[in-house]
């Protein structure tokens, strides 16, 4: 760029910095014991300990499905009561959206990565950080409470009159559990916003920002505008049960189709909180893994946003079949159409990344793969039941069950472990093991298919959804499902099984090992509790495999407030724009 | 990086480059969260919306039992609150720091106020019966007046909207207290009162809240 935009433009002493391969202090070694773990600010460790929360949300609320699944054998009763299944789905439902699937790639992956990317040295606010994973677990010893008091056996909708009229006392503290859940969720999005803004080395201009970061950008958002309306309703909602003030509960003259209003207005939004910054991770592994120049950057940065933008246009199609008007009704069919549009560019653009690249089929590349194939039929199936008249035949249905899991578990969670898998040498500084890795993930793509594809046809064929019993017509695609079930949860034991073994086996991970160009990557493995110990600077886009390593591993020769690094001073001069 | 602090000023933190930044993310974090709140309350306004275009005549019948006398009195109170939270806000700019101390106390001073005067009006209608939910349980003469069947349900907004307002007014009384405390320590200068200038965010927001809120439901006829 030509020195006459001086405005805009400083000149910078930066020289490389080859990351060590052997580091010596990292952040995993900086400061021990359960204390210093417990009250750490650090954004890495934040980010293991919301992981290590949701592996264990995960495996109950997974372990509940099994459950679930073996229940639905036979037609009858195989092994629980009625109000036990009712109980046991409700929980598996929300445990899976509240505590695992919202915080998941965000609170988790994005804590630990999102720094990094940007070349900072925290996030913005690394105390309300550490609280928001404390506000987590006081949601979660809130609903536990709940289920030592008749538990709750609503759906994870929580729609009146069933959260209203029925154990109201498991209600009250599973509903004040999800309000205070809320609050982790809007501090990470806030702090996120914040620091994407403020917080960018040197040279990372927004059009070097990598995809993972608008992402993450566009769930902030959301969470930020959405996540506030879950907290009113369900605060209206506990008070509706705590002071009986009748707002949305019929028998006490409010309107159980304004909580739905009201609940969908977070809902919808929210899951666009857990797909989106599953599109990030894909966008960063798909690049790596092809060697290759992202197609369509901007295509991709601002489909994020614009999906963000619809999402909270579209919530009235989960009420179809409510009573809503027939001109709402119209209306938000056709919105939600239009969502297809920027997620259908995302998919075409990644695939169009594929195109010539040379690609490497490590386990990462292995889950967006799976992740493509089945997030694509996710995705063609909503858009079936957007259509109004589909929509009263599969309303309520196991179609819907299927369409929801394709969606969150065939996208958000593969993209989850692709990212997990991607991020694991980086995080734990050791190799998992990579042929159980591509063994699991196949399995995994065999189990899901077959949990969920007869999800579909039994569907369409009438099956309600949350029904204990069924008629013997639907027993074959029932019992497919249930074995396919257990194949999932073999693999996840697989997979728990490697990534646990290599930690104390492991392979040591080299600073880079997939030679990506990512920020990221350019600190040890794993990382410094700084991050990195000089300040980065980005002179190229994060995606630029056409240009040699060395130009992605320069910082600051002269620290910004002073003191040197010494040594050779090799100097450029370099475009960059102050945040 | 180990020592990398040794330049930095003792109020910036570790991971800011400097003053500025930190002072820049303070002010646009507490932006965004006010975003939020903005929506938070926006539910509620939402159902005040909502059940009143259902049923206009419960609203202009129950609105008569609220009291504009006091409720404008309050109206008054917190504008002038906001007014001397800006003018602790100048108080800092300019280093005066005793400035700062009066200004934060006479703003905490009208909050106390508000609330008390808020803790009488709840006060009286307890007292009269007007209460939210399942202790609903008026007085003959008042059920005379508020003869509309879902007249509960007005004050069950009342109740959430006033309530949950006023708990914000708690927490900024809570957040002045500290800041006054802070202050007396000699934690703040021209050079760094961040704090002071995000909870003077807050509280405007909160006063600006407190306007939407009374007109909406005292003054409506
Ligand atoms: C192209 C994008 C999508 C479209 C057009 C779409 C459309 C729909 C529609 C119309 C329904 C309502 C069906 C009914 O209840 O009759 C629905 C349900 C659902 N969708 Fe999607 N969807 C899309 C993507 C997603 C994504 C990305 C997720 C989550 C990651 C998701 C999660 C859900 C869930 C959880 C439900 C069921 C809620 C319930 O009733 O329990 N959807 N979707
Ligand atoms: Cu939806």
């Amino acid at each position: 760029m030509a020195a006459a935009q001086s405005k805009n433009m400083t000149t910078l002493q930066v020289k490389r910095f080859k990351p060590s391969e052997n580091p010596t202090n990292t952040y995993l070694t900086d400061e021990k014991g359960v204390w210093a773990w417990m009250t750490t600010v650090d954004h890495k460790k934040i980010g293991l300990m919301y992981l290590v929360a949701v592996a264990f949300f995960f495996a109950l609320a997974g372990f509940l499905a099994i459950a679930l699944r073996t229940e639905l054998w036979t037609p009858a009763k195989t092994f629980i009561e009625a109000d036990t299944y009712n109980q046991l789905f409700t929980l598996h439902g929300a445990m899976m959206v509240f505590f695992v699937l919202v915080p998941s790639i965000p609170a988790a992956l994005g804590n630990f990565v999102l720094p990094m990317q940007l070349g900072a040295k925290d996030v913005a606010f690394p105390r309300l950080n550490l609280a928001s994973f404390y506000i987590y677990v006081i949601g979660a010893v809130f609903t536990f409470i709940s289920l030592a008091n008749n538990g709750f056996d609503t759906g994870w909708t929580f729609y009146t009159p069933y959260s209203s009229d029925t154990n109201s006392l498991g209600v009250i503290w599973v509903t004040l559990g999800v309000f205070i859940l809320g609050f982790s969720s809007i501090l990470t999005g806030t702090n996120f916003i914040t620091t994407i803004h403020k917080l960018r080395a040197p040279g990372i201009t927004w059009d070097k920002l990598p995809l993972n970061i608008w992402a993450l950008y566009a769930t902030s958002v959301i969470q930020v505008l959405a996540t506030p309306v879950l907290a009113i309703t369900i605060l209206l909602l506990s008070m509706e049960n705590i002071l009986d003030i009748g707002i949305f509960d019929p028998a006490k003259g409010g309107d159980p189709v304004l909580y739905q209003h009201f609940f969908w207005f977070y809902s919808h939004p929210a899951v666009y909180i857990m797909i989106v910054p599953g599109f990030g991770i894909i966008s960063e592994v798909i690049t790596t893994f092809s060697k290759k120049h992202i197609f369509g950057y901007w295509a991709i940065a601002l489909s994020s946003l614009a999906i963000a933008f619809i999402g909270f246009l579209v919530w009235g199609h989960h009420m179809f079949t409510s009573g809503q008007s027939a001109v709402a009704t119209t209306v938000f069919s056709f919105l939600t159409f239009l969502v297809g549009i920027p997620t259908g560019i995302k998919i075409l653009n990644w695939v169009a990344t594929l195109y010539k690249g040379s690609i490497e089929m490590k386990t990462p590349m292995l889950y967006v793969f799976i992740f493509l194939f089945l997030f694509t039929i996710g995705g063609f199936t909503g858009i079936m039941l957007g259509a109004l008249s589909v929509d009263i035949h599969l309303h309520d249905t196991y179609y819907v069950v299927a369409h929801f899991h394709y969606v969150m578990m065939g996208g958000t969670l593969m993209a989850l472990l692709a990212g997990l898998h991607y991020w694991w040498p980086k995080m734990t500084g050791k190799m998992y093991n990579e042929t159980l890795g591509k063994i699991s993930a196949v399995l995994i793509f065999i189990g899901f298919n077959m949990t969920f594809l007869p999800q579909f046809v039994m569907g369409a064929q009438g099956m309600p959804r949350r029904y204990y019993n069924y008629i013997d017509q639907f027993q074959p695609f029932h019992q497919t499902s249930t074995i396919g079930s257990y194949i999932l949860g073999a693999a996840f034991l697989i997979i728990l099984y490697y990534l646990v073994r290599s930690l104390f086996g492991g392979e040591k991970a080299s600073a880079n090992p997939w030679n990506s160009r990512g920020l990221e990557w350019q600190a040890t493995s794993p990382p410094d509790f700084h991050n990195f110990d000089h300040t980065p600077v980005v002179i190229n886009g994060p995606y630029d495999y056409h240009k040699p390593m060395e130009e992605f591993q320069l910082g600051l020769a002269v620290e910004h407030n002073g003191h040197g690094h010494g040594e050779h001073h090799e100097v450029k001069t370099d475009q960059t724009e102050k945040a | 990086m180990a020592n990398h602090s040794a330049s930095h000023p003792a109020h910036v933190q570790h991971h800011f480059v400097d003053s500025d930044q930190q002072f820049e993310s303070a002010k646009m974090g507490m932006w965004v969260f006010l975003v939020n709140e903005i929506l938070f309350f926006g539910g509620l306004f939402c159902a005040y919306i909502v059940f009143r275009a259902w049923y206009p005549e419960l609203f202009t019948q129950a609105a008569l039992e609220l009291n504009k006398l006091w409720g404008g009195v309050n109206t008054i109170v917190l504008i002038g609150s906001s007014l001397t939270v800006a003018m602790a806000i100048r108080s800092a700019q300019k280093n005066q720091i005793k400035g700062l101390r009066i200004n934060l106390l006479i703003t905490i001073a009208l909050a106390c106020v508000f609330m008390v005067i808020k803790y009488f009006e709840y006060e009286h209608k307890l007292h009269l019966g007007i209460a939210p939910g399942s202790f609903w349980n008026p007085t003959p003469e008042i059920l005379e007046e508020l003869s509309h069947p879902k007249a509960n349900i007005f004050f069950g907004i009342y109740y959430m909207m006033t309530g949950v307002h006023g708990l914000h007014v708690l927490v900024g009384i809570g957040l002045m207290i500290w800041l006054y405390i802070r202050a007396g320590k000699g934690h703040f200068s021209s050079e760094y009162y961040t704090p002071v200038e995000i909870t003077g965010l807050y509280w405007h927001l909160v006063d600006l809240i407190w306007i939407f809120l009374f007109p909406l439901l005292y003054l409506i006829e």
